[in-house]
């Protein structure tokens, strides 16, 4: 290289770096997912394909996402976590359960009427490398949306591809490249400036940056930041890298086996887990800082896998891995119990780590006694069902008592 | 080009217990657009019982030299030069015949993705018994019976059933024990572990780094981990060689790596992922651009079109001039490559303070007292 060259190479840019997202307590929910189902057919094999069974991928979820915030859904491999992000964006029919948009129900639904409607919900998706068709040049795959959708005239789909690709980063002169020239993260901006053509107000990232490099990770994240402070997007963000969402996300919902065991603010979850699930979670995450410092908190060791969601557990469905499970765990199932402002958790026996109760606390909402069984005492609860946002009440643990906004 | 000081110089007094020796390591890929230099002049060394870390993004040679420790470069026209001495052997000066030999019973490697790793078409437990046959001459029995012996050992629940199960049967997490199961089975001195745990969830991580860790304690291994997760090297290395365009930038004790980090890439890595316990405030500052070509390595530093620190070194040494990888500021155990003169200074005040404020505000915080290495 000569000298000349060499005194090209710029300085780089000091990136801007952010903190965490900070939630909006006063935004309305603009979307309210209210006991959603998805189950899968499972059909034998043979002539004859009948049904033998179902795998219940989401079962019965319930949240809401405010306007312009951002939800994060954690869990483990087959938890349900990805199939509710395509649950929402109408790519799969649920089997139950409804999904207000907009104070609309959009989960049944037909595709005539979903049209006009995927404006509205996109999606990111994890792999920049199969998510983006080969055969299509950068400028048609980001200006596909706008030319199905008819939302801009012809001869001015480009000058808003290249604005797009500016937003996200991209150099807007390479509109006329191919997938293929791009690296990993200049990829997943390009899915990110497809997400944003039709200007949404939802999107459902599904594990955005899981597939990049640590450096390109964090620019990703920066990005989707930015988007959000700027256009006022809301995000599902899907991931299973619990740091990250902590991050991004000022509201988490920890997901196991098709349902939400553990949902509420940032600082309820990372800080103050009530459900063991969540807490062997943390303990599992490798941390710089811990181990650096070598104090490691005790991991907790989950023993065996995720049983089947063919055939799942009775009662609770973590029983079977829980290290505090007790009888009346496989007999009832623990509704989803509002504890806090923003913190809620489905567990007969929710405590903070080491600290968790002898006896079920669920049983005067459920009428039965400490084993499970029907207690005639007692009347069941009748304000169990599960409400997609916060109620102004709860179960203070700490006083006892009802706790009130 | 500049010549790499080699740790060993400032380690020489281990050099009787070094198990694993690699000095200058070369691995070139001639291509019909130039020479690729996949690894260029990488030395580290490695004791029975010690796992070392090594980090780096994709790219950045850390598979291709491990590739280079099992031999596996045969047939694919790289060209390797230097010196991988394993307990007294030249790997590098062997043929392909006594390298069959080593290779499973000295040393073994455990792949990314253990489904890809193993043949679909044969159980589980043929593929393990395999590995002990090859290098021992068992019966076939015998051989049975010490793979399922090891299939129980890596936690494996009915081992005598799952013997005979096909890769597709098992779970991710368990398909990462027998790949270890397979791996162990002939107690070899050296264990490559490439992304061990990449594909794998969290929980199902932490029981693969556990069982790790217990087997090295039971067999005295020595373990090489190759991951770009800062996290699973914090917890599982005892030394952290950070790789950065086919080079180490950094080399040093894990800890003292991770709390006084003196390589502008390495605070990058350690700026760009978010911590699951620290202060919301922290930012996330990412490394601008993206990794280099090895075709057309950046001049000097190979870093330097990615650093935000290079105005602090006087003229243009960092375009004109590699650094060597020499000791820093704070003792001989720990090299950087990097013309930064005061490296520790600015990672306390300049960087530090962006990503982890909390720990910044009391200079003398548990992190930095806690370091054994501060008491020498």
């Amino acid at each position: 290289m000569t000298n000349e060259t060499m005194a090209e190479i710029p300085m780089p840019e000091v990136p801007q770096g952010h903190g965490a997202t900070a939630a909006d307590p006063t935004a309305k929910p603009i979307l309210e997912v209210d006991r959603l189902r998805m189950y899968f057919p499972v059909k034998s094999s043979g002539l004859v394909r009948r049904t033998v069974g179902h795998v219940q991928a989401v079962d019965g979820v319930s949240f809401q996402l405010p306007e312009g915030g951002s939800l994060g859904l954690v869990g483990e491999s087959g938890c349900g976590k990805s199939t509710t992000g395509r649950l929402i964006t109408r790519l799969y029919k649920p089997t139950g359960g409804s999904i207000r948009f907009e104070g609309r129900d959009i989960a049944q639904a037909k595709p005539r009427e979903l049209k006009p409607l995927r404006r509205e919900i996109q999606m990111i998706f994890q792999d920049p490398y199969t998510s983006l068709n080969p055969r299509q040049t950068v400028g048609s795959i980001v200006g596909a949306p706008l030319e199905i959708h008819k939302v801009v005239p012809k001869d001015k789909v480009l000058p808003r591809v290249q604005e797009l690709l500016e937003i996200v980063g991209l150099n807007p002169e390479h509109y006329n490249r191919y997938p293929h020239e791009f690296s990993g993260g200049q990829r997943q901006r390009i899915g990110i400036a497809r997400a944003l053509t039709l200007q949404p107000k939802v999107l459902v990232a599904d594990e955005p940056v899981s597939a990049l490099d640590v450096s390109i990770q964090a620019q990703v994240i920066n990005l989707l930041q930015d988007i959000q402070r700027e256009f006022g997007v809301a995000f599902l963000f899907i991931a299973h890298d619990l740091a990250i969402v902590r991050h991004f996300c000022p509201e988490v919902a920890v997901m196991y086996l098709g349902k939400i065991v553990e949902i509420g603010d940032r600082d309820s979850i990372y800080g103050n887990a009530h459900h063991p699930y969540t807490q062997a979670l943390l303990s599992a995450v490798p941390d710089v800082r811990q181990a650096a410092s070598g104090k490691r908190i005790e991991r907790i060791r989950l023993q065996g896998d995720v049983p089947s969601p063919i055939d799942p557990p009775s009662g609770c469905r973590f029983r079977t891995r829980c290290p505090i499970a007790q009888e009346i765990c496989a007999k009832h199932e623990p509704p989803l119990m509002q504890i806090g402002r923003r913190h809620k958790v489905a567990c007969h026996f929710p405590g903070r780590l080491g600290e968790a109760p002898r006896e079920p606390l669920t049983t005067g909402l459920l009428g039965v006694d400490g084993e499970g069984r029907p207690d005639p005492g007692a009347s069941p609860s009748n304000d169990l069902v599960e409400q997609p946002g916060y109620a102004d009440t709860w179960f203070d643990l700490d006083a006892k008592s009802i706790g009130r906004a | 080009m500049t010549t790499s000081v080699t740790p060993a110089a400032t380690s020489a007094g281990t050099a009787a217990e070094t198990f694993l020796s690699v000095r200058d390591l070369m691995v070139h890929f001639p291509t019909s657009d130039g020479l690729v230099k996949s690894v260029d002049g990488l030395s580290f060394d490695l004791q029975r019982g010690q796992t070392l870390g090594i980090v780096g993004e994709s790219g950045s040679g850390k598979s291709v030299s491990s590739m280079a420790i099992m031999g596996l470069h045969w047939g694919t026209g790289a060209k390797i030069s230097g010196q991988i001495v394993l307990d007294g052997t030249d790997l590098l000066e062997l043929t392909p015949d006594q390298m069959r030999r080593k290779r499973g019973q000295d040393v073994a490697m455990i792949f990314q993705d253990p489904l890809s790793a193993m043949h679909p078409y044969f159980t589980v437990g043929n593929q393990i018994m395999e590995a002990y046959q090859v290098h021992n001459d068992v019966s076939k029995g015998d051989a049975k019976k010490r793979a399922i012996e090891m299939l129980d050992r890596v936690g494996i629940p009915n081992p005598d059933r799952r013997f005979s199960d096909y890769p597709h049967q098992f779970s991710g997490g368990m398909r990462q024990r027998a790949m270890i199961a397979m791996g162990l089975i002939n107690n070899p001195g050296l264990l490559i572990a490439d992304e061990p745990t990449t594909a794998l969830d969290v929980t199902v991580q932490a029981q693969i780094l556990d069982l790790l860790q217990d087997l090295q304690r039971e067999f005295n291994s020595a373990i090489i981990i190759i991951t770009h997760d800062l996290g699973v090297v914090a917890e599982m290395a005892d030394d952290v060689l950070v790789m950065y365009a086919g080079r180490a930038v950094e080399h040093g004790p894990c800890r003292e790596l991770l709390t006084h980090p003196e390589m502008p890439y390495t605070w990058g890595l350690l700026s760009s992922v978010p911590d699951v316990t620290g202060d919301t405030d922290a930012r996330l500052i990412p490394i601008p651009g993206s990794p280099p070509s090895l075709l057309n390595p950046p001049t000097g530093c190979a870093f330097h079109p990615r650093c935000l620190h290079r105005d602090k070194v006087p003229g243009d040494l960092c375009r004109t001039t590699m650094p060597d990888l020499v000791p820093g500021q704070r003792g001989a155990h720990h090299t950087k490559r990097c013309h930064l003169a005061d490296s520790d200074s600015i990672y306390q005040t300049e960087v530090l303070p962006e990503i982890a404020p909390d720990l910044a505000e009391e200079p003398a915080g548990p992190l930095v007292g806690e370091a054994p290495e501060e008491q020498r």
